[in-house]
């Protein structure tokens, strides 16, 4: 497939602990669209994570290629990788890695100080994504001062910064309660809806409903790869959901423009 | 990332743990603060020593009577009148070396002036004696030959004196009795301070050198030329030992001294005297200089095991700057910033510490303190390099990070 955004080929991860080799991922091909929005699933040790750090150009593979939207990136040097990172891939944590003491909108700016953003430009980009996830009335807030939903939305807004062609997320929802995980899905469903390709670790079968294709992992080998029958979206859902929460669900249509 | 952005991460970085930046900077506040206060005490008295070489005349050399041995028997210092005018004007006119010869006594006398009195040294000395040893004339003229010649009753008073008897009044062609020989006053003599050893050089009247003998002093009868010292001034300072020699061998040969006989003068560079003692001072001043910078030094320690505290302490965020795209010089950058500021901000407050420590010493101990812009400029370019030096490793220890332990660290 020539135009995927996402290529890997026998993509091998070993890991030395001690004089000790682990085979994290023992070979994964696969190849994920543009405009995707794929669930990784598999339980602890699946080799899950160490294919989502490969995927997020945070480590290189041992053997094998990838090819994230035609570029070879399995043979970077560190800081090439960590330019690929800035400008291709939004992060989304499950402890969402806000800076502390930090207001939202400057938290949203952080990818761009190392970018060639113009620092005049910062502002004004990162208040337009606060206002795509609902929180323009939250720009001076600091993340002690917002609710577990709220800071993952900033979190959201800061991954779409740069406009990224991939979302990684890794456990989006783990520490958020029911409701705002719905509200979170419905967010990445609304982005993915837009032409970002979504690509979402979890090990809730929940949550992966909520994309279009799973890939399921074990024992380093991509075992199941298959669409989902009986998708989810997330908005219906969230109607007919008591509203326990206090944030505006009006709020939330994004206006992120694709890339 | 410019710099400015990486400043003001790290100001507000540096922000959020106040006390403990504070404490930090506190080693670096007195370090620097110790640096130049220390210098600034060095350099007063330093500065000390050269005004006194300054006081004494630049280019001297002093020649007073020495032991004369009588037939085994030695006598002290000054016990025989061993030198003369004619020494004085021979050492003139032979030696082209010597630029002027000032040959002078020197006694105590009570001084009266209308109901006052005071006790001070004379000098009776000739016209060369205020050039040789750079003295100059405030108020006044200075003595004439005419005068030496003809033994006048002229006087000039030095600043204490004139202070002593006259206040607020002007000494000049006021009349006063030196051991009841009135004298008028002609000129006040400049400010000249103290002596390394202590004399108030400003306590001292000068007369001519004849009238002192004459009248005041009352030389030796039996050698009626006799003087108590002279005072000799080089052309250049480079001559001086050269002239030493020659002054020295002129001597001899006309006290008629053989070989084995020792010297019955003493002759004395005492600039040379002070100037060892200005080497002294200033090794002093390298010394607490030294000793200051230690305390430099273990201020940046403090500020790499904070550093190194801080990192760790944020090694999620370091994780997350990665993640989203800091290369490893942009986070080296950042800490490195971030100490650098911390050792900045403390050498900013240490120079207002040691201008604060020099005057106070200065008016405490009443010690002479002299600031040195460049030792303040050092000092502060000192903390700024303690900064970088004991914040790199730190920083590289960040920069070195792997991006997915980082975000993972508990």
């Amino acid at each position: 497939m020539a135009d995927a955004l996402i290529e890997t080929v026998d993509l091998v991860k070993d890991y030395h602990l001690g004089s000790r080799r682990i085979h994290a991922l023992r070979g994964v091909s696969m190849t994920i669209a543009p405009g995707e929005f794929v669930a990784v699933m598999g339980p602890s040790g699946s080799g899950k994570s160490t294919f989502m750090n490969l995927l997020g150009c945070l480590d290189t593979p041992s053997a094998g290629l990838y090819r994230l939207d035609g570029l070879d990136v399995s043979h970077m040097g560190r800081d090439a990788l960590a330019h690929v990172r800035n400008e291709k891939i939004g992060f989304v944590f499950q402890t969402f890695n806000l800076l502390p003491r930090t207001s939202a909108l400057e938290n949203v700016e952080l990818p761009l100080l190392y970018s060639a953003a113009m620092p005049r430009d910062r502002q004004a980009r990162a208040r337009a994504k606060l206002a795509a996830v609902g929180l323009s009335e939250r720009e001076h807030h600091h993340p002690a001062q917002l609710s577990g939903g709220q800071q993952q939305r900033v979190a959201i807004a800061r991954a779409l910064i740069n406009n990224p062609v991939l979302i990684l997320a890794d456990e989006p929802t783990g520490a958020l309660d029911s409701r705002t995980s719905v509200e979170i899905m419905a967010l990445f469903q609304d982005l993915n809806r837009q032409g970002i390709t979504v690509v979402v670790v979890t090990h809730e079968a929940d949550i992966a409903r909520y994309a279009g294709r799973v890939l399921s992992f074990r024992d380093g080998h991509l075992t199941h790869d298959e669409p989902v029958a009986d998708r989810l979206v997330a908005r219906e859902l969230l109607d007919t959901l008591p509203s326990g929460d206090v944030a505006d669900e009006e709020d939330l249509t994004p206006e992120v423009t694709p890339t | 990332m410019n710099v400015f952005a990486s400043a003001r991460i790290a100001v507000r970085a540096l922000r959020v743990n106040k006390l403990r930046s504070a404490l930090t900077m506190l080693g670096i506040v007195i370090g620097v603060g110790a640096v130049i206060t220390m210098v600034a005490v060095g350099a007063g008295a330093q500065a000390r020593v050269a005004e006194q070489i300054q006081s004494l005349g630049a280019n001297v050399i002093v020649i007073w009577p020495g032991t004369v041995n009588l037939a085994g028997v030695r006598l002290g210092a000054g016990a025989q009148a061993s030198l003369s005018e004619d020494d004085a004007w021979a050492v003139q006119r032979d030696i082209p070396l010597v630029e002027m010869v000032a040959p002078y006594v020197r006694g105590n006398a009570q001084v009266v002036y209308s109901n006052l009195n005071w006790s001070t040294t004379i000098l009776g000395v000739t016209p060369e004696y205020f050039p040789a040893r750079d003295w100059e004339v405030v108020e006044g003229r200075t003595l004439t030959q005419e005068e030496v010649d003809g033994a006048s009753k002229v006087a000039l008073v030095g600043q204490t004196v004139a202070r002593n008897l006259f206040g607020e009044e002007d000494p000049l062609g006021q009349v006063i009795r030196i051991k009841k020989v009135p004298f008028t006053i002609i000129g006040v003599l400049d400010r000249k301070g103290q002596t390394t050893w202590g004399q108030d050089q400003d306590d001292q009247i000068a007369i001519p050198l004849s009238t002192a003998k004459t009248k005041v002093i009352g030389g030796n009868q039996a050698k009626g030329r006799a003087v108590g010292a002279i005072t000799i001034k080089v052309r250049e300072a480079e001559l001086m030992k050269a002239a030493e020699n020659e002054i020295r061998e002129l001597l001899r040969q006309r006290h008629r001294l053989q070989p084995f006989q020792e010297d019955d003068f003493n002759l004395r560079n005492l600039a040379e005297v002070l100037q060892s003692q200005e080497a002294a001072s200033r090794v002093l001043t390298m010394l607490l200089a030294a000793i200051a910078s230690v305390s430099l030094l273990v201020g940046g320690i403090g500020i790499m095991n904070i550093m190194l505290v801080s990192v760790t302490e944020r090694t999620r965020e370091i994780g997350l700057r990665m993640a989203v795209g800091a290369r490893g010089r942009d986070i080296l950058a950042q800490f490195l910033v971030e100490a650098v500021t911390l050792s900045l901000i403390g050498g900013a407050i240490g120079i207002g510490a040691g201008l604060l420590g020099s005057y106070a010493i200065a008016y405490f101990a009443e010690w002479r303190t002299l600031l040195q812009i460049e030792a303040i400029l050092i000092a502060f370019g000192f903390a700024a390099g303690v900064g970088i030096f004991f914040g790199f490793y730190p920083a590289r220890k960040a920069a070195g990070l792997n991006p997915i332990d980082a975000l993972r660290y508990e």
